[in-house]
């Protein structure tokens, strides 16, 4: 090793190591969270779910699934788990994988096992899909809100945009030609606006332009004042409202989640940038000509992802405990997909002849919720180098 | 302060003003109309229908529909579409049952939280401390239905007594102790179920806090001097950790709607939270609405209240 190595021409002599002792990321994060024992078994629990819930929708989708969620077995049903099932009634095409039902089956003879493979991705999907909406909203309002936040609206502007909303208001009353033209007008205003600003240097100064031109607030405090109105409503309350007004169907149940709890994500996003648009790196890339997006993008957002992060981990957790109680309350996922939320509000029926039927998913959920929430924690404090140093 | 208070009123009437477009806009525009929930009843006929849309003027544009709604919602002329009850007088009443709840799940949220907060901050890393944090996070995990569940097979079990619904259907007869006791057990579940997640999530940050500031200076002096220990955590440490929590105080506010349809649900508790779940599932939107709109008026107020008492409490903060 030692003789194929080139030295550097610039290279002082004598320093064979950098100075620094060199780690990369992962290996420096992956030490940081070994301290945190709760943290590393959240970490595998994690992992584990994935996998479980990869290897469900192969296992149970396709014509002849391994394990079949969908078979009912009338004759067979509410057996406990690791009960064997009785071969001379069940044709053979009917038996469950191993001769076996592991976990029990439920109310219709359906093997409740296969059901909770099935469950797991899409709990897992309702999860992921409603935080990567969250996320996504978070950043991009967050990110707006930090990074231009300072500019200002003006009073044309704003009475062009009100323009606009009372011609959305208009079309959404069935007052179709009043309501569309008002819309055009708005947008169009804006549009030709930045169009005209670019061309134009001055128009002249007439009373009416300076009244129009008075600056009414700024970007930021408009999309605060927007988070603020979100917040106004209670949450659980309003996806309630929302999914029971819907037609049941498994992607407004995450759109809705997502929609109703990007506000966090904002509000960290606009923290982190207010504070990392006035630094160094970002002053250095500004005078290097870098444009506004890449800026955000490749700069700013890597920067600031670590609490984003933290609070999707922990979004991912409570977007599945909400998909739960609103299949407990009769509105969630509707049935063709099993979730562990509907197996478990299904089986409360049974609590007592077949408990199985609540603990199993109950306790599932339980794990892994738990196991974000730790995970999440656990990132948390890797993380944050204040707490890093104090430890 | 009185431009504070000026200034943040006047925001917070505007707020006010878009929650309530926002929720009116969400309720009308979700497909179907309330005139349709029962299409196969033979007794709503095409004339009843249109005779119920002209009633509640659902066969105006929307913004005409708005102006009636909350003009009638300040004059207090609201009437369900269900019953044609008064929607005030209808929450009056289940406020009243929810208050119950409000109120000793609250107390109990406050009066554990601290304590189990602080001592894990002053024992950080024991066993206490370890175990106190496991337990919160279960608590916060544990799908509070579920929870339920499990609860009522341990209490109905072991105790043998009826926890379903305020109180046990026919104890008109019985003495007042027994009809208190009943009354007791029955409030005992759905609040301790209610405050489960507040006690696990406020004595995590209770610790944080205490942790925040025995890191400090001062603290650090307190105990050079020779400071008792029991002074250092109690004087010193607790009162300046205790600033956040005062406004907190604002922000339990809005649990006073939004509480636990879920709870209220398993329980059978005529509360307000079943009461607007039941609402939303028969498109009586005049309750959703005003359910809505006083519950955004709670949230609005707790933060004023919440940020009142920040300016009172600590004099470095000038909003």
């Amino acid at each position: 090793m030692m003789t194929e190595r080139v030295e550097h021409p610039l290279k002082p002599p004598g320093v064979e190591k950098p100075l620094a002792p060199r780690e990369s990321r992962w290996k420096e994060f992956w030490r940081l969270l070994r301290k945190n024992r709760l943290a590393v078994l959240g970490f595998f629990i994690f992992v584990l779910f994935f996998l479980i819930a990869l290897a469900g929708l192969f296992l149970t989708s396709g014509p002849r699934p391994v394990f079949d969620p969908a078979i009912v077995r009338l004759e067979e049903k509410l057996r406990p788990p690791f009960s064997s099932p009785t071969l001379e009634i069940l044709g053979s095409d009917r038996v469950p994988r191993f001769g076996l039902y592991l976990l029990g089956t439920d109310e219709l003879g359906r093997d409740v096992f296969s059901r909770m493979i099935q469950g797991a991705w899409v709990s897992l999907t309702v999860g992921f899909v409603a935080v990567g909406i969250a996320v996504l909203i978070g950043i991009l309002l967050g990110g707006i809100s930090g990074y231009y936040g300072q500019k200002a609206i003006r009073a044309d502007q704003v009475v062009a945009a009100l323009i606009a909303m009372v011609g959305i208001g208009l079309l959404l009353s069935k007052t179709y030609l009043g309501g569309m033209l008002l819309l055009i007008a708005g947008i169009l205003y804006l549009v030709v606006l930045r169009w005209w600003k670019k061309k134009v240097r001055k128009p002249g100064e007439t009373a009416w332009t300076r009244v129009l031109s008075v600056r009414v607030m700024s970007i930021d405090t408009l999309i605060m004042r927007f988070v603020d109105i979100m917040l106004c409503f209670p949450s659980f309350f309003l996806i309630l409202t929302v999914v029971a007004l819907l037609p049941p169907s498994i992607y407004n149940i995450m759109i809705v989640i997502g929609l109703t709890s990007w506000m966090g994500a904002t509000r960290f996003v606009r923290a982190e940038f207010l504070s990392l648009r006035d630094q160094d790196f970002v002053t250095a890339a500004r005078a290097l000509g870098v444009g506004d997006w890449r800026i955000i993008f490749r700069h700013m957002v890597p920067n600031a992802i670590a609490p984003v992060l933290v609070s999707a981990t922990i979004g991912i957790a409570s977007a599945i405990l909400t998909e739960s109680a609103l299949s407990f309350l009769g509105l969630g996922v509707p049935p063709p997909h099993a979730t562990w939320g509907n197996i478990l509000s299904d089986g409360k029926n049974y609590i007592f002849d077949a408990p199985w039927l609540t603990f199993v998913p109950g306790i599932a959920i339980l794990i892994v919720v738990l196991s974000f929430n730790l995970f999440g924690e656990g990132l948390r404090d890797v993380l944050n180098p204040r707490l890093r140093e104090r430890s | 302060m009185l431009s504070f208070i000026a200034r943040s009123s006047i925001q917070k009437i505007i707020t006010l003003f878009f929650v309530s477009v926002v929720s009116f806009l969400v309720i009308h525009l979700a497909p179907g109309e309330p005139s349709q929930v029962d299409p196969l009843n033979p007794k709503f006929t095409p004339e009843m229908v249109e005779r119920f849309r002209q009633q509640f003027h659902l066969d105006k544009p929307l913004y005409v529909q708005y102006a009636y709604f909350y003009r009638d919602l300040f004059t207090g002329k609201t009437v369900s579409w269900k019953d044609n009850l008064p929607v005030l007088k209808k929450i009056i009443e289940r406020f009243k049952n929810s208050l119950w709840l409000f109120v000793v799940g609250t107390l109990l949220t406050w009066t554990l939280a601290f304590p189990i907060g602080i001592r894990s901050a002053i024992f950080r890393g024991g066993l206490y401390d370890r175990s106190a944090t496991f337990f919160s996070y279960l608590l916060i995990s544990i799908p509070g239905f579920f929870f339920a569940y499990i609860l009522i097979i341990i209490v109905v079990s072991t105790f043998h007594v009826p926890v379903i619904d305020m109180e046990t259907f026919g104890m008109g007869e019985s003495s007042w102790y027994r009809w208190l006791m009943d009354r007791v057990w029955h409030l005992l579940l759905p609040s301790v179920l209610g405050a489960t997640g507040g006690i696990a999530v406020l004595s995590r940050y209770v610790r944080s806090q205490m942790m925040e500031v025995e890191g400090q200076d001062y603290v650090r002096t307190a105990r050079a001097k020779g400071v008792p220990e029991e002074q250092v955590h109690y004087k010193h440490a607790l009162r300046n950790a205790l600033l956040p929590f005062v406004t907190m105080f604002g922000l339990i506010l809005p649990g006073l709607i939004g509480g636990s349809v879920i709870i209220e649900s398993i329980f059978a508790w005529p509360g307000m939270g079943r009461m607007a779940y039941e609402a939303i599932l028969a498109r009586d939107y005049p309750i959703v609405l005003t359910v809505n709109f006083i519950s955004a008026v709670l949230v609005l107020i707790g933060t004023f209240i919440s940020d009142v008492l920040y300016m009172v409490v600590d004099p470095r903060i000038r909003l």
